[in-house]
């Protein structure tokens, strides 16, 4: 890699190439309010959930759109669906179906059915 | 003359179809759970037998619930069931008492003018022409009104009319014929042998002055027996289904039979009930706000009848009960989607002629692996022990003058409570049973019950009404459970806390899930009129509307929300109250963000008049309060 004088952290690449976009697809295409986010992060901060563990709602949207998938699963079986995100959102996004959509698309992922 | 050919296809559709409807309910009977077979037949020879009798009496033939509804309507309903059943019944006296024979087989009185053509020998048989004419007409009038709602539904009272599927229309058209040709051949009959009374009289002899009316007769009472015959064949996989299965369902009902929450054959006998009359279209806030009308509950139950793909009607629905409260049949609606939520997979499957008369009989699902448990994180819970235990409940939490109001209330009644969720709780489990993860909601639903369970209490205060529901209805606690609008009835009614009178008008929106969903209706507004004068509105009680947040609904936007939540609003708001009062905090949430009326919560507004001077000192920080000091200032 040419040297620009400074250095990116691993953590911090985005590889476009290798991400997968199916689970935004999916989605977007039934969920349009998904677009809307401006991730200011109410949702992560009024989470229930998010009182006890890790769960940003915020954070897995962005996941999600820039199509590393590999973590969500496991951050969206913590929901409980309690809806306080969705009555916080600024931007009116239906914060409960992301979450039902990103769960029904791993399913369908993991079937090859996408 | 005792025989014709043209009573055939009418023999062969009623033996079939008396056939088929005992062969189905015989099959439904043995699905049925044991308990619920007992339950069944403890019925059939007790009380409820005689309850059964009397509600087919008043809802099958008067349809009495549809007349509440619209009386034009119930008009329509009662005249062709109640009138087919009084010309069957008169019909079968008539050729009992009038024909050559006695027990004569259905169709010599069906067919009664046919086979005995002759004019009215005596006072008793003219009168008794007269009584069969007038049935005949009235029957005819209900016609006119059912075939110019398919028109306009506006002209009956319906904003909206269920939209029918191919057979349904054949089935229709051929319950449509039936009424026109027995009259045409009655007239025709009549004309030809100038009997008949003041319908089929008149009518034959006008018909008669230009026409052949004794040839014509015959065509006509093949019409009759024909159009007879095909609905009665087509009857099974159509929503007339309803006409027979709804004796059963009513039977089953009064002998104390409930959905329950597994699926089962009972669920089938409501599916086969529903008569897609589209009263729950007209009921749904969803139609009439916000214009989404094909996912009510009588598309839901013909989906599932025919099996069509209803994967996305079923989580697109409130919830909110309006439609069950007003359902003409009595069916339970909530359960049935509820059940409908935890397996909403649709199965494509070919469904041959023969299939879709006789279904295979259904198969308990096979178990679902084990899930491993998705909470496990949750940290283990503290609790203190007192006597009352208050949980405001995840919205509450985003309502904190709410939350503040009932620990001041608390306060002010001297109760040893402890607040389990001060710091944020775990939520009651409702919202994912709502989505059908019933497994996860389990999870939820134990580590709140150790939590209550640990403070030793024997009261549970909750502040949310979708968190009462389900405390009430899946929690096992074995203590009272109240929402917090029956707990200051309580209060009040000790003597535990003292209230001035406000004097200011408010008017009361019963929140779905406290309302309708779990039977509170008085105690918020016994607490309402203690405390300030409350005004009714249009949209009481059973008949009360949804905010449009119901946490039930995650398909629809926020946009179509705000829809149903300004038209709600609007209606609440017409008598210009100074205070929309509600018992919820999501309803409180909704409304808050549609309406320049204050929205504000039962528990707000009796905090502010607690007569316990301390209370008073804790109260200035409620925001009403605080608004007023406000507008003071700017005045001055």
């Amino acid at each position: 890699m040419s040297d620009f004088g400074y250095v990116l952290l691993k953590n911090r690449h985005i590889d476009y190439e290798a991400n997968d976009k199916r689970i935004a697809e999916y989605i977007y295409a039934r969920e349009p309010s998904f677009g809307y986010c401006m991730e200011c992060g109410c949702c992560a901060g009024t989470c229930t959930s998010g009182n006890f563990t890790h769960l940003s709602l915020r954070e897995i949207n962005i996941l999600i759109k820039r199509g590393e998938t590999s973590t969500i699963k496991e951050q969206i079986d913590k929901c409980m669906l309690c809806g306080k995100c969705t009555l916080v959102c600024p931007r009116g996004v239906n914060t409960r179906n992301i979450i039902i959509l990103a769960g029904e698309a791993i399913q369908k992922l993991e079937a090859n059915e996408l | 003359m005792n025989f014709e050919l043209f009573v055939i296809p009418f023999n062969i559709g009623l033996y079939f179809i008396i056939f088929y409807v005992v062969y189905r309910s015989v099959v439904w009977f043995l699905d049925l759970s044991r308990q619920d077979k007992l339950r069944l037949q403890r019925g059939f020879f007790g009380r409820a037998f005689w309850q059964s009798i009397k509600e087919i009496f008043s809802e099958s033939l008067l349809h009495r619930k549809i007349w509440k509804t619209n009386a034009r309507l119930g008009y329509m309903h009662t005249s062709l069931a109640f009138g087919w059943f009084l010309l069957i019944i008169f019909g079968t006296i008539e050729a009992d008492l009038f024909g050559t024979s006695h027990l004569n087989p259905p169709y010599k009185a069906i067919f009664f003018k046919y086979f005995h053509p002759e004019p009215a020998r005596s006072g008793i048989e003219v009168a008794y022409a007269f009584l069969m004419d007038l049935i005949l007409a009235y029957i005819l009038s209900g016609l006119f009104l059912a075939v110019l709602k398919r028109f306009s539904s506006k002209s009956v009272g319906m904003k909206k009319t269920t939209k029918l599927l191919t057979l349904d229309k054949v089935a229709l058209t051929s319950l449509w014929l039936v009424f026109p040709s027995r009259l045409l051949a009655e007239s025709f009959t009549s004309g030809a042998y100038g009997s008949g009374s003041f319908l089929t009289g008149s009518l034959g002899n006008a018909l008669a002055s230009f026409l052949p009316a004794e040839q014509l007769a015959y065509p006509f009472w093949w019409l009759y027996s024909l159009s007879l015959g095909t609905f009665f064949i087509l009857l099974p996989l159509t929503r007339y289904m309803h006409i027979p299965i709804e004796l059963f369902l009513i039977f089953a009902r009064n002998s104390g039979i409930k959905t329950g929450d597994q699926k089962g054959s009972y669920t089938d006998i409501q599916i086969y009930s529903c008569s897609s009359c589209g009263i729950c279209i007209d009921a749904c806030q969803l139609s009439f706000s916000a214009g989404i009308n094909n996912i009510q509950t009588a598309y839901l139950l013909k989906g599932i009848r025919e099996n069509i793909d209803v994967t996305d009607i079923v989580p697109n629905c409130l919830m909110c009960g309006r439609c069950e409260a007003k359902c003409p049949v009595g069916i339970e609606i909530m359960p049935i989607r509820m059940i409908q939520r935890r397996e909403n997979i649709y199965l494509p499957s070919e469904r041959k002629l023969l299939k879709r008369y006789f279904p295979d009989r259904k198969k308990s699902p096979a178990p679902k692996p084990p899930v491993p448990p998705s909470y496990s994180w949750i940290p283990e819970g503290r609790s203190e022990k007192a006597k009352v235990i208050y949980f405001a409940g995840c919205m509450s939490h985003l309502t904190p003058t709410i939350k503040k109001s009932m620990l001041s209330i608390f306060e002010a009644a001297g109760v040893d409570y402890t607040f389990v969720d001060e710091e944020g709780g775990v939520c009651c489990g409702r919202p994912l049973m709502l989505s059908g993860q019933t497994k996860k909601a389990r999870e939820l639903i134990s580590y709140n019950s150790k939590l209550f369970y640990e403070t030793g209490a024997d009261m549970l205060v909750t502040s949310c009404p979708i968190c009462y529901k389900v405390f009430k209805e899946s929690y096992k606690l074995g203590i009272d459970i109240m929402h917090h609008t029956q707990y200051i009835k309580k209060l009040i009614n000790d003597d535990a806390l003292k209230l001035n009178f406000m004097h200011k008008t408010v008017s009361y929106h019963s929140p779905c899930d406290l309302g309708r969903g779990s039977g509170v209706y008085d105690e918020p507004k016994y607490v309402l009129s203690y405390v300030a004068r409350l005004q009714e509105t249009e949209f009481e009680d059973e008949n009360s509307l949804c905010c449009g947040g119901s946490l039930a609904n995650t398909k629809i936007d926020n946009p179509t929300r705000a829809l149903i939540a300004k038209d709600a609003a609007r209606e609440l708001t017409k008598n210009r109250p100074d205070y929309l009062v509600t018992a919820c905090p999501l309803c409180k949430k909704t409304f808050g963000a549609v309406t320049e009326t204050d929205v504000v919560d039962i528990s707000e507004l009796v905090a502010q008049v607690i007569v316990v001077p301390q209370a008073k000192r804790l109260m200035s920080n409620s925001p009403i309060m605080r608004k007023k000091k406000v507008t003071v200032k700017n005045n001055c």
